[in-house]
């Protein structure tokens, strides 16, 4: 595997089933009385948020102290602006502590790969702006292959603020990597620029209409992925009004009964409950929302293994 | 009496010839054997064989960044910077803090130009107060100063609002003056827009500035110079959409003119994959298949300059995420560089001296810039080695800043000399 984890480019499908083979031995942990692993421990990870965040930090603290790393939490909220501090010399400051590994959230994309050309330690990218989340991407891709046994010839269908997504863009690449077929729905204000061209390169399929998308008008759908819908995005035009949205992009009640049963239906959260997605999707049997969730602690621990137990310790 | 001869040089890359300068003034253009003693006595002789000789370059669009950000330029470095390009006067745009925005102000760059005396340095004034965009700058005021500005911009900014537009335009009628327009409407291209829109922004998740933001400002403008009579020039022209809009209103006798920045001439949106600030420039880089509309445009004559929009960085202000680290790339060292490596196929070096000394120093109403070389004009003058290829240095800068997107690149044709009123001021 490469040094870092910023993209899901850095990541190859042999590296993908390593990384799910060792999640599944992280996962099986969880279930244990005593959860700790000693693989870290003396490493020390600093979670570098520089946007809020919960789940994921909360998510990657967890899976650092199972595996007995210490791991500390820094807010740098008040994203860097051309007054302030600069990012490069924040990070530098912040690794010059001592730090084998350094996780990192930031509001702006691209700002994980800028680190990473800055220090010497691994960068893991736990979202930089519209860009990317690649931990998210692989514990989906981890809950969709336990769930449906392989991602092979799969059709997953994204549904939501293509936009504004870094989760949508993460999953294009390693679902294709692991040879699932995607489809991507959204209202064209929520499209990203150049999805044409982009699409037609990277082999996914695009529509606005979700009706037809579920109905199987590109085959039949095996799974969906809600995406989240910021409320702000109305005051920004991106369409007019909540109830619109929901009418033609929310998993409703009944685009819930156009599915196959068995369909696992996937949101990263934090879900807005009666926009994307309803109630009754959420809370289905096939719902796998939470599965997604412990998943994620399994997936990150898989991650922080594979880039910081091989590497010396900075002591 | 000082005298400089300059031997065997290729005039514009045509004839080739002596020129003898004296006082400040060329005094004489021709074959030195047939001409008198004072040829023979002059006090410097430059050997140009196999060199090419231009009219000092002018840059109608420069960042000087004094006062106010003197870390990252000064008039005295950028000045330098500028010769060592082959410019003889520069044209300094009005987003300095203060701002340009007042006779003194005006006054007072003139005068750091003036003491420097690398180039002419002239003050470009706001269009608005503060760059407001709301209220008129003291336009009149800025044009009687002893500055006598004629070019007002907002650059950095756009004049948006129609209706301050087009007073700015009527009210410059009065003394020959051009808005320099720096088209961006800010409600399709807010600030935070950093990366062409299209299908690199989309992938890379950063803030879209599509073409289209830039080419309503653009055909609303030429709109608003036919109703009112007035010129206008549009700065950093990026988008063939743009070069359509300048073409059409040419040929309906708009008093319309345009630059290009050598970045667009050459460099497209692909650079930002790797978020490296230092490509990050307002407008952003676009497509190939703008950059191929901007060098057709340029070399059929739709677009008259060619600009610089030399912007430099403090280092620490591009270390930030690529959406807030600051805009802009330098550009005044390596510009004839560049437009002669991109351009030369279709350009020869005549009409690289038009578009980037004849014209602008026409569009800005510099007098003694751009002229021919000929007996009696001012001697400000370039000296080109044409074939030396050179591989870009940013270290090697003489701008204080280090935000050069050609650093590693080979260009060719290189300036070896340069001459203010006869002074030599780079070589």
């Amino acid at each position: 595997m490469k040094k870092h984890l910023l993209s899901i480019d850095d990541v190859t499908a042999d590296d993908i089933a390593a990384l799910f083979e060792t999640a599944a031995e992280m996962h099986d942990v969880q279930r244990r009385e005593v959860k700790k692993l000693p693989a870290l421990r003396g490493r020390t990870i600093i979670n570098l948020f520089f946007e809020d965040s919960t789940r994921t930090r909360s998510s990657f603290e967890i899976a650092g102290k199972w595996l007995s790393a210490d791991v500390i939490n820094l807010s740098a909220k008040g994203s860097s602006t051309s007054k302030g501090e600069s990012l490069r010399d924040t990070v530098l400051t912040v690794t010059a502590m001592g730090i084998d590994g350094l996780v990192m959230r930031h509001s702006a994309s691209g700002a994980a790969h800028q680190v990473a050309q800055w220090l010497d330690v691994p960068v893991i990218n736990a979202g930089d702006g519209m860009h990317e989340h690649p931990t998210q991407a692989l514990l989906d891709a981890y809950t969709l292959t336990r769930h449906l046994g392989t991602l092979e010839g799969k059709h997953v269908a994204i549904i939501g603020d293509l936009t504004h997504s870094r989760v949508f863009r993460s999953n294009i690449k390693s679902l294709a990597k692991l040879g699932a077929r995607v489809t991507v729905v959204a209202p064209p204000t929520l499209m990203p620029s150049g999805v044409g061209p982009w699409s037609a390169r990277a082999g996914f399929a695009t529509s606005y209409d979700l009706d037809g998308v579920l109905a199987g008008e590109y085959g039949p759908v095996d799974a969906v992925m809600m995406l989240r819908v910021q409320k702000e995005r109305m005051s920004g035009g991106y369409f007019p009004t909540a109830r619109e949205y929901t009418v033609g992009y929310g998993l409703t009640r009944g685009r819930l009964a156009m599915l196959q049963p068995g369909t696992p239906i996937l949101h990263p959260g934090p879900m807005n409950r009666g926009l994307e997605i309803s109630p009754d999707a959420a809370d289905a049997a096939d719902s796998l929302i939470l599965d997604q969730v412990s998943a994620g602690v399994a997936v990150r621990m898989a991650v922080l293994y594979h880039l910081l137990a091989g590497e010396e310790t900075g002591a | 009496m000082s005298s400089l001869l300059i031997k065997g040089a290729s005039l514009l890359g045509t004839t080739t010839a002596d020129v003898l300068v004296e006082d400040g003034v060329i005094g004489f253009v021709g074959r030195a054997a047939s001409a008198s003693e004072r040829v023979e006595t002059a006090e410097t002789v430059v050997d140009a064989d196999g060199l090419v000789l231009l009219p000092g370059l002018v840059d109608l669009h420069t960042h000087l960044r004094e006062p106010g950000r003197e870390d990252a330029e000064t008039v005295r470095t950028g000045s330098e910077a500028a010769a060592a390009g082959g410019y003889t006067s520069v044209l300094a745009m009005a987003n300095t803090n203060p701002v340009t925005d007042t006779a003194e102000a005006a006054e007072r760059v003139l005068d750091l130009g003036r003491a420097a005396g690398i180039v002419d340095v002239q003050p470009v004034g706001a269009v608005t107060k503060a760059l407001e965009g709301q209220e008129l700058a003291e336009l009149g005021l800025m044009a009687r100063s002893r500055a006598k500005v004629r070019v007002f911009s907002d650059d950095g900014k756009c004049v948006a609002d129609a209706r301050v537009m087009r007073r700015a335009l009527e009210y410059v009628k009065a003394f020959g003056g051009v808005i320099s327009q720096h088209s961006q409407d800010p409600s399709l291209a807010p600030h935070a827009a950093c990366c062409h829109e299209g299908p690199i922004s989309g992938e890379l998740g950063l803030p879209g500035w599509p073409g289209v933001a830039e080419e309503v400002i653009v055909a609303r403008d030429v709109m608003l110079a036919r109703h009112t009579g007035s010129r206008v020039h549009v700065a950093h022209v990026s988008t063939a959409g743009s070069v359509e809009v300048v073409r059409w209103a040419k040929a309906q006798g708009i008093d319309v003119t345009a630059e290009v920045t050598p970045h667009h001439l050459l460099l497209t949106t692909d650079l930002l994959r790797g978020y490296d600030p230092t490509f990050k420039v307002n407008p952003p880089l676009r497509p190939q298949e703008d950059v191929e509309a901007l060098r057709t445009a340029l070399a059929d004559g739709t677009i008259d300059a060619v600009a610089t929009d030399h912007a430099p960085h403090a280092r620490h202000d591009k270390e930030h995420a690529f959406v807030d680290a600051a805009f802009g790339m330098l550009g005044l060292e390596t510009a004839l560089s560049v437009v002669a490596t991109v351009m030369g196929e279709q350009m020869d070096w005549s009409r690289i001296a038009d578009v980037m000394s004849v014209n602008p120093a026409r569009i800005a109403g510099l007098d003694g810039h751009g002229r021919a070389i000929a007996e009696g004009q001012p001697a400000n003058l370039a000296l080109i080695d044409p074939s030396a290829s050179y591989v870009v240095d940013r270290n090697a800068s003489l701008s204080l800043s280090r935000n050069n997107p050609w650093h590693g690149r080979t260009v060719t044709g290189r300036v070896v000399g340069t001459w203010l009123r006869g002074q030599r001021t780079f070589g």
